[in-house]
C-alpha cells in the first residue's frame, strides 16, 4: 500500500469519456405509445454511465463509491469488457480494449480478473474447489501439465489461507469467509495484474471482513496487484484506497487521493455522503441532510445531475453540465460552485 | 423500580431430530420507557432470535425453553395466543430489515395502516385514517393524503422503511424492536432513518431495541448495548463505555476489526477463525478457541458475569477481574 504520487507514466488503465446506456424499451409493441391521437414509438434508456474519464496507476487501489444505482458496478463491468461501452475509449497499457473481439481480448482477460460480492452465488455449487480453480489456468494455458496445475492450485490455496487438502470439497462445505477466499484464489490463479473487486466484503461479518481485507492487502503487496474496488462501505474505502472516485447518477463528481477526500471532501455530494457514515463515538444527527431523492437514471436531470438535491445549486447548475476540473494536485471535482469559488 | 421490559435468563431451543439445540441462553437485560438499547453481534449470534423471543414469535421447531420476559408486570412467555396478539403490534412493534418483504404489495399503504389500527382499536375508519395521516406526517412523508392511496412499489426503499416505521408506530407502542432496519439501505438514507427512529423514540417515549451488526449505528443511536456471541450476551453496559473501553476480548476484537479506527493501509486486526455453529459450541467459554487471552479455565468453565465500571457493566469473561476500587466498601 505504498503508492507515492508517482508520475503519470505507468498508467495501467485509462477510461476516456466512457458512456454506457442500456436500452430497456423491450420489443416493438412495448415501445409504442398512443399520445395526442397519434401512435409514437418511444425508446427508454437507462443512462448508467455518462462521460466518465479517469486513469488507474499500476499498483494502486482505486475505489469507486456511491449509492445503489449510481452506476458503479456498470462502470467497472464496462471497464473490464463485460459490457461494451456505447462510446468512449478504454485503454489497457496504452492499447484500446473496448473494440476488441473475444479472441483479441484473451491476452487481456488473463491480466484482468474479477471478484464478486456474493461468494454463495459466484462459485459453481457443482464444481469442487479444485475444478473451480484449475479452470482458468487450463483455459489460458492449454498445454500445461495436470501436475503443474495441481501444484499451482495448492500454492494459491495456501496463499489465501484455505488448506489445499480441501481441494476436493464443494463450495457448500465452506463458510462465507472461506468461500470468498476461494473466489480470491480463483482470481489469482492466472497471475493477473489487475483485479476488479465488486463489493468483495459486503456480505461478510466484521471479523471475517477484516480477514479478507488483510488477505487482499497482502496479495497486493506480494504480487504488485492493482485493484479497482467497489464498495458502499466508506470505512473500508478509507482504509484500503489510494484514490477514490465518487459517483452520483452515472457521473463522476469527485476524484481524489483517499486522504484529502476524507479530510476535506469538496463536492457537496461527497460531503453529504461522508457525513452519513456512522462512526464509533460520533453522535448521529450531525450529518448533512439531502433534500429529495435520487432521480432515476432514465430521466437524468438537466445540468448538474446533483442540482435537485444540492443546497448550493443555482441557475447555472440547473442548465449546464459541470466539467471535471482539477482544483488541487490530483483532486478533480465536477461542480460549478467550486469552480466559481461559491462553495 | 420496575422496568418496562425485563428479560430474565431467556433461553430458546430448537428441537431437531438429533436433540435440542440451544440458540440463545442466559439472555437478560432491562428496558425502560424511552430507553434505546442496541443488541449487537455477527450473523448467527442469536440477536434476531432474542428479538423474536421477546414477542413470543419463535416458530417451530424453536421454542422458549426457559426464562421470563416481563412486560408491564406480566410474563409474555406464558401468555396465550389471543393475549399475545394484543401485545404484538399494539404494545410492542417490530420493524424488519427489508421493507418490501414487510409490506403487502397488493394493498395500498393506507389500507395496511388502517387495518393495523382497526385490529387493535375500537374506532371507525375515518378516525383510523386520520391517525394514519398523522403518523405519515410524523415520519416525514411528503403529501401524505396522496401517498395513502399508493402501493408499496410506488415508494423508494427509504420511503418504504419510513412507512414501515409509521405502521409500527400507529398503535403508539411502548417498545419498538428494530431488526437491522437500515441494513438494506444506502448510508445517506440509513442516516435519515436512524435520525427519525431516534427522534420518534425520544418524542413518544418509546423504548427501542435495535438489533444490528453495525457497531457504528449502535454507538450513534443507543444509550446502552449488549454484545452477543454464540447465543449469549458477553458484554453489556452503557454504549459509550462499551464502545470506548471494551472489556470482553470479543468486543475488543470486533471494534479493532472495523476499518477506520486505524492508519489507512495498516493491517486490520482480525479475530482468527469464525463463530461456532450451534451444533459445535466449544465447552467452557464459547469464545475460547478464538480468544488471545484464553486459559485452561476458559476451556472448562463457562464464565460468570463480572460486574465492572462502577456497577454499570457486566462482562462474561474469566480474564476480567472486578476492579478493587469498584467494590463496595
Amino acid at each position: 500500500m505504498t503508492i507515492a504520487p508517482t508520475p503519470r507514466t505507468d498508467q495501467l488503465l485509462t477510461l476516456r469519456n466512457v458512456v454506457k446506456h442500456f436500452d430497456i424499451s423491450g420489443g416493438l409493441l412495448d415501445q409504442l405509445r398512443f399520445k395526442n391521437g397519434r401512435l409514437t414509438r418511444r425508446r427508454t434508456t437507462v443512462k448508467a454511465v455518462n462521460n466518465v474519464s479517469f486513469s488507474i496507476t499500476a499498483g494502486e487501489t482505486f475505489s469507486v463509491v456511491g449509492e445503489s444505482g449510481c452506476g458503479k458496478s456498470t462502470l467497472v463491468r464496462t471497464t473490464i469488457g463485460i459490457y461494451p461501452p456505447n462510446s468512449g475509449e478504454i485503454l489497457y497499457r496504452d492499447q484500446r480494449i473496448d473494440n476488441k473481439n473475444a479472441q483479441q481480448m484473451l491476452p487481456f482477460r488473463r491480466k484482468m480478473q474479477m471478484i464478486f460480492q456474493d461468494p454463495y452465488a459466484s462459485l459453481n455449487p457443482r464444481k469442487t474447489v479444485m475444478q473451480t480453480l484449475e479452470e482458468p489456468v487450463v483455459f489460458h494455458n492449454p498445454r500445461i501439465s495436470s501436475a503443474d496445475v495441481r501444484q499451482r492450485v495448492a500454492t494459491v490455496m495456501s496463499q489465501v489461507g484455505v488448506d489445499p487438502k480441501w481441494a476436493g470439497r464443494y463450495p457448500h462445505e465452506f463458510s462465507g469467509g472461506q468461500r470468498q477466499r476461494i473466489s480470491i484464489a480463483r482470481a489469482l490463479m492466472v497471475d493477473p495484474e489487475f483485479i476488479v473487486a465488486d463489493e468483495p466484503v459486503s456480505a461478510l461479518d466484521v471479523s471475517i471482513q477484516a480477514q479478507i481485507l488483510n488477505l487482499l492487502m497482502d496479495a497486493q503487496q506480494q504480487r504488485g496487484l492493482t485493484y479497482l474496488f467497489i464498495t458502499h462501505d466508506l470505512s473500508v474505502v478509507e482504509h484500503i484506497s489510494t484514490r477514490v472516485a465518487v459517483m452520483y447518477l452515472g457521473t463522476l463528481c469527485e476524484l481524489s487521493p483517499a486522504k484529502p477526500l476524507f479530510e476535506t471532501p469538496r463536492h457537496p455530494y461527497t460531503q453529504a455522503l461522508l457525513s452519513a457514515i456512522p462512526k464509533l463515538g460520533r453522535p448521529a444527527s450531525q450529518h448533512i441532510r439531502l433534500r429529495g431523492e435520487v432521480p432515476t437514471p432514465i430521466h437524468l436531470p438537466s445540468g448538474c445531475v446533483f442540482h435537485g438535491r444540492c443546497i448550493h445549486a443555482n441557475q447555472r447548475c440547473r442548465g449546464e453540465i459541470p466539467m471535471p476540473k482539477q482544483v488541487e494536485t490530483g483532486v478533480i471535482v465536477a461542480c460549478h460552485g467550486i469552480e466559481e469559488g461559491r462553495i | 423500580m420496575s422496568h418496562l421490559l425485563e428479560v430474565i435468563d431467556l433461553e430458546v431451543k430448537f428441537g431437531l431430530r438429533f436433540g435440542d439445540l440451544t440458540a440463545i441462553n442466559g439472555i437478560r437485560f432491562t428496558l425502560d420507557r424511552g430507553e434505546r438499547m442496541g443488541l449487537v453481534g455477527e450473523s448467527g449470534a442469536g440477536k434476531s432470535v432474542t428479538g423474536f423471543a421477546i414477542i413470543n414469535l419463535i416458530s417451530k421447531p424453536g421454542f422458549i425453553s426457559g426464562g421470563q420476559v416481563i412486560f408491564n408486570g406480566q410474563d409474555l412467555t406464558r401468555l396465550g395466543a389471543e393475549q399475545m396478539r394484543d401485545i404484538r403490534g399494539n404494545h410492542i412493534s417490530m420493524i424488519f430489515q427489508d421493507p418490501m418483504m414487510t409490506l403487502n404489495p397488493v394493498l395500498t399503504i393506507g389500507t395496511q395502516m388502517i387495518e393495523t389500527l382497526l385490529a387493535h382499536r375500537q374506532i371507525n375508519r375515518r378516525d383510523a385514517k386520520k391517525i394514519a395521516l398523522e403518523k405519515l406526517r410524523k415520519v416525514q412523508i411528503p403529501s401524505p393524503e396522496k401517498r395513502l392511496g399508493q402501493y408499496p412499489h410506488e415508494f423508494s426503499g427509504g420511503m418504504r422503511q419510513r412507512i414501515v416505521i409509521a405502521i409500527a408506530l400507529i398503535t403508539d407502542p411502548e417498545i419498538i424492536i428494530a431488526d437491522e432496519p437500515t441494513t438494506a439501505l444506502d448510508v445517506t438514507i440509513q442516516a435519515e432513518i436512524m435520525d427519525l427512529l431516534q427522534q420518534l423514540c425520544e418524542s413518544e417515549r418509546t423504548g427501542l431495541i435495535l438489533i444490528t451488526h453495525d457497531l457504528g449505528v449502535v454507538s450513534q443511536v443507543t444509550e446502552k448495548m449488549a454484545v452477543m456471541y454464540a447465543g449469549k450476551i458477553v458484554e453489556s453496559g452503557p454504549t459509550d463505555r462499551v464502545v470506548g473501553n471494551p472489556r470482553h476480548p470479543y468486543t475488543q476484537g470486533l471494534i479493532k476489526a472495523i476499518p477506520g479506527n486505524l492508519q489507512p493501509g495498516a493491517r486490520l486486526s482480525q479475530i482468527p477463525g469464525m463463530m461456532p455453529t450451534l451444533t459445535d459450541i466449544p465447552p467452557g467459554c464459547a469464545f475460547n478457541p478464538r480468544c488471545p487471552l484464553s486459559d485452561a479455565i476458559c476451556r472448562k468453565q463457562e464464565p460468570p458475569f463480572v460486574v465492572v465500571d462502577h456497577q454499570t457493566r457486566e462482562v462474561a469473561c474469566h480474564m476480567v477481574n472486578p476492579e478493587p476500587s469498584e467494590k463496595t466498601p
